[in-house]
């Protein structure tokens, strides 16, 4: 009896060693040298896996930058610029800041500026909507607030206002990942310049039909006038396809377009209330 | 024991109300708006302006490339303008739009009524006239048909199908043009066999128009190597690779053309349209559309000018019944609901059909719960359940090796769905994803 025990138990013990020899053996023979640099970039890295710096995840991301020439073609939006200085320390560099970003929706056509001319009973989603039909509205450019791009954000950034049916973007939440620009259909939402102390000037509409259709769709239109363009300083905006763009990169915030948009289809983002108070304004600042 | 396809299929409801209506011409409309894009492929490029006068069968758009249509005025006139109009497509697209001044056709369309049965085209001439009508597959697909009469080298057709299917619910267009237009059917099957160098044409018809059945079957004696042959009723005979499956008992390779396997699949309305091409020398500027409804006034056939209205068409059908919330333009089945009612008929437009509130509305959708009612209603043989699934999680590169892309988006198994899921809005979007995939491929 005893003697199978221990037959039993000095068999199986030479196994194991015999067996972890092979095994040390192998591990030696395929060994992988990684980059230790990898695993301090990535413990930097915020961890959110969103892809919004373009590679596979953080642990993506970090393979990349320890090996690219130039860091500063790199960066995670979503750590920012604390975050890519931490990163840069490791591999003993310094990273360059840049200007923080944010997600803004260039649609305003709540129900009350553009009316509902057809009813959308299918599966809520704009990816599905778009093959179907322009939009429940006049207007096919605009926003047809079924929320994919609340569903793709992985930050709780977004979410559609009720009233408006508009999506609204947090602006503390918000991490510029770009998750929403590539879900959104009709390609509404951009990522633009944060601005000073949040301060931004936008075009609100992506609508390139003519004046005189895109009013009709709705109020709060781009009607392509290009007055916003001939009162700007700054040569920061061109009209295209009867739609006008504010080059977030020239504009100097100085709101003369703002003024001047019939439409009031420029907006102008967390700047303290005018003295001299214009109507209709002050309400699209509210709205957004 | 009659003919069908083997594979999958459902029996939607037929309420073919407009069936015993003669075709009646529409009265002129006001104004017409031809939008560019009618066809599958590149739209075609206006060559008239804002202020040029234009005659019926005048060409106002030039075909832009092989894969593309002539478009020709329906209507004589002055072009107000060239502008995008929203049209079926749910979207503002470029568009000649014409107000109507007097009925002046070009000269050279020959519009006596005269059957002309000699044939003294030879194939070369008849696809040449056939892209300069500006012919397109005129059973829903638009597809230009001088590109299917075009056989690539190396490949050889052995067999032409006549579609007189019509196996959509509620549609009678071609239905009413077998029956009325018969003698010129047959002539345009003659032409279209010319032009491919075959000796047999089959036409294939659903068992639930006998009178067509039989009265094409009379005439065909007299037309040498046109046969007609009576169909089992399913829903989606009309889909080409189902017919030629019903007929021939060919299989189309996945991926592959008819014309793989010997056959050419031409619409009893492209037919009927090559016939007044090729012997009348009348461009495609017309065809019939059916206008119907389960409270509308007076279901009718109609003869209608591409670019008429829809309004008009409704109010010529006793005007539009007050419960409607739904028009669709199309079949019922693959049909795609309008956004306006004023959006222009074009040439793929085989039916206008306006549907009660009570029957407008999706159902609530609940879970899939796996019965595979859908497996079994796909005529392609694939798995609509698994494809909504990936198509959900934007598994793109799976569907594709799910054949996605073999779907013909019949909707078989929409209809069947118990949990009432919107499979081929899913399904859809996987096929416009797979393309993307496939076209950045070859980039």
């Amino acid at each position: 009896m005893n003697s199978i025990i221990i037959t039993a138990v000095l068999v199986l013990s030479l196994l194991g060693v015999a067996l972890a020899i092979v095994l040390y053996l192998v591990a030696q023979k395929f060994k992988v040298i990684e980059d230790p640099r990898i695993d301090l970039v990535e413990a930097v890295l915020p961890g959110a896996n969103c892809g919004g710096c373009g590679y596979p995840g953080c642990r993506g991301f970090a393979e990349a930058f320890v090996k690219t020439d130039d860091i500063g073609s790199m960066f995670c939006p979503v750590g920012g610029n604390d975050t890519m200085a931490k990163a840069a320390e490791v591999l003993g560099q310094t990273a360059e800041a840049k200007d923080p970003m944010i997600a803004v929706v260039r649609c305003s056509g709540s129900p009350e500026q553009r009316k509902r001319l057809v009813e959308y009973d299918g599966a809520s989603s704009c990816k599905l909507a778009t093959a179907l039909y322009g939009g429940d509205t006049g207007c096919q450019y605009g926003c047809l607030g079924l929320g994919d791009c609340v569903a793709v954000c992985k930050f709780d950034a977004i979410y559609i206002d009720p009233v408006t049916l508009l999506p609204v973007i947090d602006e503390e939440k918000c991490t510029a990942c770009g998750a929403c620009v590539k879900a959104c259909p009709k390609f509404i939402i951009e990522l633009r310049k944060k601005g000073p102390k949040g301060k931004r000037i936008f075009v609100s509409c992506i609508n390139k039909d003519k004046g005189g259709p895109a009013r009709k769709a709705c109020q709060v239109a781009c009607i392509g006038c290009g007055k916003c363009v001939k009162v700007c300083p700054h040569d920061a905006i061109t009209l295209e396809n009867n739609l006008a763009y504010i080059d977030y990169n020239k504009c100097k915030l100085c709101r003369k377009c703002v003024e001047e948009c019939p439409t009031g289809a420029i907006l102008e983002i967390n700047f303290p209330p005018r003295k001299q108070k214009v109507e209709g304004q002050a309400e699209n600042v509210e709205n957004n | 024991m009659l003919k069908t396809f083997a594979k999958g299929g459902v029996h939607p409801p037929e309420n073919k109300f407009s069936a015993d209506r003669p075709i009646e011409v529409l009265p002129l409309p006001a104004k017409v708006s031809i939008p560019v894009s009618q066809h599958i492929g590149a739209p075609a490029t206006i060559v008239v302006a804002k202020g040029d006068k234009v005659k019926v069968g005048q060409l106002i758009a030039q075909s832009a490339g092989f894969v593309s249509a002539n478009i020709h005025s329906s209507v004589s006139g002055t072009v107000e303008s060239v502008d995008p109009v929203l049209d079926s497509s749910g979207y503002k697209r470029q568009a000649v739009t014409i107000v109507v001044e007097g009925d002046e056709w070009e000269p050279t369309i020959d519009r006596s009524p005269e059957l002309k049965r000699t044939i003294d085209a030879d194939a070369q001439t008849i696809i040449k006239k056939i892209a300069e009508a500006g012919i397109v597959g005129l059973g829903g697909a638009t597809f230009p048909s001088h590109v299917k009469l075009s056989v690539p080298t190396g490949k050889k057709a052995d067999v032409l199908i006549i579609n007189g299917v019509e196996c959509e619910p509620y549609l009678t267009s071609d239905h009413r043009l077998m029956l009325e237009k018969g003698h010129e059917l047959m002539v345009g099957i003659q032409l279209l066999m010319r032009a491919l160098g075959v000796d047999k044409a089959m036409i294939g018809i659903e068992n639930n128009k006998p009178d067509a059945i039989k009265y094409l079957s009379d005439i065909s004696k007299d037309y040498q190597g046109i046969s007609v042959h009576a169909l089992k009723v399913k829903y989606p005979q009309g889909g080409e690779k189902q017919l030629i499956k019903a007929l021939i008992n060919r299989e189309v390779p996945s991926g592959g053309l008819p014309i793989d396997i010997g056959a050419v699949v031409h619409n009893v309305g492209t037919a009927f349209a090559v016939y007044e091409a090729v012997q009348k020398n009348k461009p495609l500027f017309e065809r019939v559309v059916t206008v119907t409804g389960k409270n509308l006034a007076k279901p009718s056939n109609f003869l209608v000018r591409i670019g008429t209205p829809v309004t008009d068409l409704i109010a010529a059908a006793g005007g539009l019944p007050d419960d409607t919330a739904k028009v669709v333009n199309g079949g019922p089945m693959m049909g795609k609901a309008v956004t306006d009612i004023s959006v222009p008929v074009t040439k793929g437009t085989s039916g206008i059909i306006v549907f009660p509130a009570n029957e407008s509305r999706r159902k609530a959708d609940s879970v899939c719960i796996r019965c595979a009612k859908c497996v079994t209603a796909c005529p392609m043989g694939l798995e609509p359940y698994l494809l909504i699934r990936m198509s959900q999680r934007m598994m793109f590169d799976k569907m594709e090796h799910e054949r996605v892309l073999d779907c013909m988006e019949c909707g078989s198994c929409s209809f069947e769905c118990p949990a009432n899921l919107p499979l081929l809005d899913y399904i859809r979007l996987g096929k416009s994803e797979v393309n993307k995939i496939i076209r950045a491929r070859k980039n």
